[in-house]
């Protein structure tokens, strides 16, 4: 049931106006998938995110080039790749912090309001003067606003998101005293008030410890049972293999989109680890009619 | 001399020494919660660029009438919002940080405003921009001050939470709410606003130190954002106090006086107050068992 597929018309575009060696690689891709959209279950699959040949990038760099396909709604989808692949530029892409170099990331269904986006270098302050709860209870903002009085019941939410992650009691403690673990807790906690219908999560693991990574799984697959649709950059094939269903493998070109058991072969992890992370200056342009 | 003589009677007798007390204290309670924000986001050092970009505005205004207030307020408050506006909209759609953006259009400012100084007034007109004269408040003075303390509270008030989570979390405040933007330019204008309202008593240089000095003190003595904002009012409103008093005394210029009086109280704090170095540093601290 959850599945990001090739349609039909965006292949076709891939086919029109893609350069040969993107058009080649597609079509030993996407035909596949198409097949399965076809005999598959295209009627069940209600797409979040329509990304249509987009690419994202910085000084004209593309990090990610030329990505079709959709993201399922209330799928669980991982973003794998080696460095430098455009994992997380694709998920600042999808939450509309930086805008498409060409292409269009539809989102349906919801704004980018409705999204709980985890960065992987959180942009916090920390040693400006609040607390673990003052943090979290940021989450609360859709509900809040800017005017609304935080009431006891509002204290209860936080309370119990903090004893979903593992912070029982942390509410009073001072952020600049937490460790980087305990930060990233918090942010979790965070997300978890901001109850949001899409949430995606960039290297939400990194520098915590295995006991919490373990209980931040059983959350997500929690947030998975509850229908939301979650999207999460990882390192950890293993971890990807035990609980994603969907992998989405990025080597700045995408190597493989579909089930993990499929995506995650070792040939195409191969392939992605022999991307060239340097940039060319002296690359041709990508124009669409180059083809 | 009783204390009553030396503490209460300058005040009782003299009219200008009551109004320089109900200025400088009333800017207190709006300048300085003002610097508590300006020292968390580590814009300390951007009161003191506002200070000189108001400059110009004030020149023009005092080019065109003279040493009169309202001209010279809304001057500075003009050029003031602009050199904010361009300094914030730079660092936004380009990759320049708001520093350096700041610091360019804050020079630009400075130049143009002593240029049109010296193009009518003396040297004296320019100390007295620059230095204030917090012993000659008029009404108009007075009422503009209060007028600025009004509005600054009451923005403060309602921006509050979005500016907290704008200091906390830029981020974050981007992905929930379009309210970043529109809070980071509401706090520049207060900043403006508050120093104009400043330069009226202390002159546009030391209109900075009310704001700031109180508010660094503070952090040594709260850990939450509440009380260093109450303390620092309060050590504004006792700096006032205190420097007019030893001003009156000793018969030294009062702007300086008040600033110096708050640098003191920075000083005693940095030292003593529980987070200050003598509590950190000197004593060793006691550790639990867990």
């Amino acid at each position: 049931m959850l599945r990001a597929s090739f349609r039909r018309e965006n292949v076709v575009g891939v086919f029109a106006f893609g350069s040969w060696p993107k058009a080649g690689f597609c079509h030993s891709f996407c035909r596949i998938d198409l097949v399965r959209n076809v005999v598959g279950d295209v009627a069940m699959t209600l797409a979040a995110f329509n990304l249509r040949d987009v690419t994202l990038g910085y000084d004209g760099h593309p990090a990610v080039h030329h990505l079709d396909g959709e993201i399922v709604k209330g799928s669980l989808t991982a973003i794998v790749g080696p460095n430098g692949s455009g994992k997380s530029t694709l998920l600042k892409g999808l939450v509309g912090a930086i805008q498409p170099m060409g292409g269009l990331i539809e989102r349906i269904g919801f704004q980018t309001y409705d999204i709980a986006y985890l960065p992987q270098a959180s942009e916090i302050e920390r040693s400006f003067p609040a607390t673990v709860e003052d943090l979290v209870t940021l989450g609360l903002w859709r509900r809040k606003g800017l005017f609304t009085a935080i009431f006891e019941t509002d204290r209860k939410d936080v309370s119990k998101a903090l004893v979903a992650v593992g912070l029982e009691g942390f509410q009073t403690r001072a952020i600049s005293a937490l460790s980087g673990g305990q930060l990233q807790r918090a942010l979790f906690a965070r997300v978890l008030l901001q109850d949001a219908k899409v949430i995606l999560l960039d290297e939400p693991f990194t520098a915590i410890d295995s006991k919490t990574v373990s209980d931040l799984i059983a959350l997500v697959r929690r947030w998975h049972a509850e229908q939301r649709t979650i999207i999460a950059v990882l390192h950890d094939i293993e971890l990807v293999r035990e609980t994603f269903p969907d992998t989405v493998l990025l080597a700045r070109e995408p190597v493989a989109w579909g089930k993990t058991v499929d995506a995650l072969i070792p040939e195409n992890l191969l392939k992605a680890r022999r991307m060239n992370e340097a940039r060319d200056e002296t690359a041709p342009w990508c124009e669409p009619d180059a083809a | 001399m009783t204390a009553y003589d030396y503490l209460i009677t300058p005040f009782a007798d003299f009219a200008f020494m009551r109004r320089a007390l109900v200025g400088a204290s009333v800017l207190s309670l709006s300048a300085c919660p003002v610097g508590v924000f300006l020292t968390l986001r580590r814009m300390s050092l951007m009161g003191d660029a506002m200070a000189h970009a108001i400059l110009p505005g004030a020149a023009i205004g005092f080019l065109f009438s003279g040493l009169a207030i309202l001209p010279m307020t809304f001057g500075g408050l003009a050029a003031g919002l602009l050199v904010a506006l361009f300094a914030g909209a730079v660092s936004r759609l380009t990759i320049q940080r708001e520093d350096a953006s700041l610091a360019a259009f804050y020079l630009i400012s400075l130049a143009l405003g002593v240029l049109l100084v010296s193009l009518k007034g003396s040297t004296i007109d320019l100390m007295h921009v620059l230095f204030g004269t917090v012993l000659a408040l008029n009404n108009e003075a007075l009422i503009l001050i209060a007028a600025v303390a009004t509005v600054s509270i009451l923005c403060l008030s309602i921006v509050w939470r979005a500016l907290v989570a704008e200091c906390l979390d830029p981020v974050f405040l981007r992905t929930v709410s379009k309210s970043g933007s529109p809070v980071h330019f509401i706090f520049l204008i207060l900043v403006v606003l508050n120093l104009v309202s400043g330069f009226q008593a202390l002159g546009t240089l030391l209109a900075v130190g009310l704001m700031m000095l109180p508010a660094a003190a503070a952090r040594f003595w709260f850990r939450d954002l509440e009380p260093m904002c109450l303390a620092a009012m309060l050590i504004g409103i006792v700096s006032s106090y205190v420097g007019l008093v030893v001003s009156y005394h000793v018969s030294i210029a009062s702007g300086p006086a008040i600033i110096l009086t708050a640098g003191v109280i920075y000083l005693a704090s940095l030292a003593f107050a529980p987070r200050g170095i003598l509590f950190t540093r000197l004593n060793p601290q006691r550790h639990r068992i867990a």
